[in-house]
């Protein structure tokens, strides 16, 4: 049906033109920012956690690279940490994939401006299939962003360790409990209620962060928003049509304000529960309600 | 030009580049939103003159060739960094990106620039649309003093501007306005610019013997005339070899 779309009109052609295998690629690219945000965010809650346990810690090399991964990565620009620390985390692996593939190789590995290692040693290798690239850029493409917010949130999950009262920490210590124990049973448990707002903040910055994907080659809605929308004319395409950018971003627009209502509910229910029991104003208004 | 410096600057920093792999296949980078160069056609493939090109070229030097769709402004630090191995992308041969990346020989005669516009302005004083990073931007930048260049990501944005307004007029590969002054509301004004020394693929320094592979194909498509029949199809009106 869809073989000859000028025949068509209507419904029957907008069906067909919303079925072409570009906006297939559309549709699946939903499906990839929705995954790529649940890897992103609990990895970077670990690095924000690992961030901040370090920048607590009584061992003063620790402390200090907590707190230089904190300021440091907070400090650069996300466009520019994308463009450089990519390509750089990629050349590291395929640097150290050389040397232990390839110890015969002769040449020097730094050529004027290219960076040359011996085919065994690519990542993911020349003839791996199309897929392989994509999953391993987008890989990438996670870990970056988990040490980004990782950085935002540990600076957010130090804050919060602070605000929790001192008091409580006092009576685990006088209870006998050990420093670990006090941090796994008092400090951490309570620790949240705090930190959310913070990292709800985080969250939402994140959702609206994935057209940074397309510098490291992921396609995300917008990169396909921006191409489906651009003028299309007659000659090389069967669905030719004027600037419709409009209709798409109008469409994302919508995605992104229901994927916000979502969050913000699943957030304050969340918050409704951190919040239970605990020696905060939000709490003892629970406990009157009760 | 901003840009070209931001991605020589990251060329030199962090690079990371594999030599051709051994089995023969070679990643092609194309931008996909450059008709009739490269575009993405209704099934989402890259399609346009390049790909054609590209195919034929592959198999006349034996090659297995895989397509990549990657944004403009980061096509050269990807390249250098091997995220593929050669450009074919519509990139004109410059001296400014000649010092970062090598060209093979040229598939297409330097193409003529256009301006377009909604009306005849004034284009030495006005407000000139173009696609960053491009060999059109730096000739506003350079040769037009009292212009005012507009940068934009994309072609389409570029032609957007002037049709909304922003701009007074845009310029751009003149195969690339063609098809859009035919159909939409702008027109050719002013005389066409030859800017560039032609379209090659872009590759690697280090990368000589892909270099000379790819060099050897073309020189063959011009000789039998293919090259030529190609450009006619896709490109009417540019010069052919």
């Amino acid at each position: 049906m869809c073989s000859d779309p000028e025949t068509l009109d209507g419904l029957a052609w907008l069906a067909c033109y919303l079925t072409t295998g570009k906006h297939l690629s559309l549709y699946w690219s939903f499906g990839t920012v929705l995954l790529l945000l649940a890897i992103t965010a609990p990895t970077a809650l670990l690095f924000g956690f690992g961030g901040a346990s370090a920048a607590r810690s009584r061992v003063a090399p620790l402390r200090w690279l907590g707190k230089g991964y904190i300021a440091i990565v907070r400090g650069v620009p996300d466009i520019a940490f994308f463009l450089f620390f990519v390509i750089a985390l990629d050349q590291g692996i395929e640097y150290l994939r050389h040397v232990t593939l390839c110890p015969d190789w002769d040449q020097p590995v730094r050529q004027g401006n290219d960076f040359v290692v011996c085919s065994a040693a690519k990542m993911p290798l020349g003839n791996a299939p199309q897929w392989l690239h994509e999953v391993y850029g987008a890989g990438l493409a996670v870990l970056t962003f988990a040490i980004v917010f990782g950085a935002f949130a540990a600076n957010v999950l130090y804050g919060a360790m602070r605000a929790v009262p001192r008091a409580q920490l006092e009576t685990a210590e006088a209870y006998g409990m050990t420093r670990a124990q006090v941090t796994r049973r008092v400090l951490i448990p309570q620790m949240w209620v705090y930190a959310l707002p913070g990292l709800s903040n985080l969250w939402m910055v994140l959702i609206k962060a994935t057209p940074l994907l397309f510098l490291l080659g992921v396609e995300d809605i917008v990169y396909w928003a921006r191409e489906l929308g651009g003028t299309k004319t007659a000659r090389f395409t069967d669905y030719p049509h004027g600037d419709w950018r409009v209709w798409y971003f109008g469409v994302l627009l919508v995605f992104y304000l229901c994927f916000t209502k979502v969050s913000e509910m699943v957030l304050s229910r969340l918050m409704a529960r951190l919040t239970y029991g605990q020696a905060t104003s939000g709490g003892e208004a629970q406990r009157k309600a009760a | 030009m901003k840009t070209t410096l931001i991605a020589g600057a990251l060329a030199l920093t962090a690079t990371a580049a594999f030599a051709q792999s051994e089995d023969g296949t070679v990643r092609l980078g194309t931008e996909g939103a450059y008709p009739p160069y490269n575009f993405l056609n209704d099934a989402g493939e890259v399609d346009g003159f390049e790909r054609a090109l590209g195919d034929e070229l592959c198999a006349r030097a034996e090659l297995t060739c895989e397509w990549v769709t990657n944004d403009w402004d980061s096509i050269i630090p990807n390249l250098v960094s091997g995220n593929y191995d050669a450009i074919i992308a519509g990139m004109s041969i410059t001296d400014e990106r000649d010092e970062v990346i090598d060209f093979s020989d040229p598939y297409t005669q330097p193409d003529p620039s256009a301006f377009a516009a909604m009306s005849d302005v004034d284009m030495s004083t006005g407000v000139i649309a173009a696609q960053t990073g491009t060999i059109q931007a730096a000739h506003v930048a350079s040769e037009m003093a009292d212009a005012t260049l507009l940068e934009f990501a994309t072609p389409e944005e570029a032609v957007t501007a002037v049709s909304n307004g922003e701009a007074d007029a845009v310029i751009a590969d003149k195969a690339y306005l063609e098809p859009i002054v035919e159909e939409g509301d702008l027109s050719f004004i002013g005389e066409d610019v030859l800017i560039g020394g032609g379209i090659g693929l872009g590759i690697r320094e280090s990368d000589g013997e892909l270099r000379e592979t790819f060099n050897t194909a073309i020189q063959s498509m011009k000789d039998d005339g293919s090259l030529n029949a190609l450009i006619e199809e896709w490109l009417p009106g540019s010069a052919t070899f």
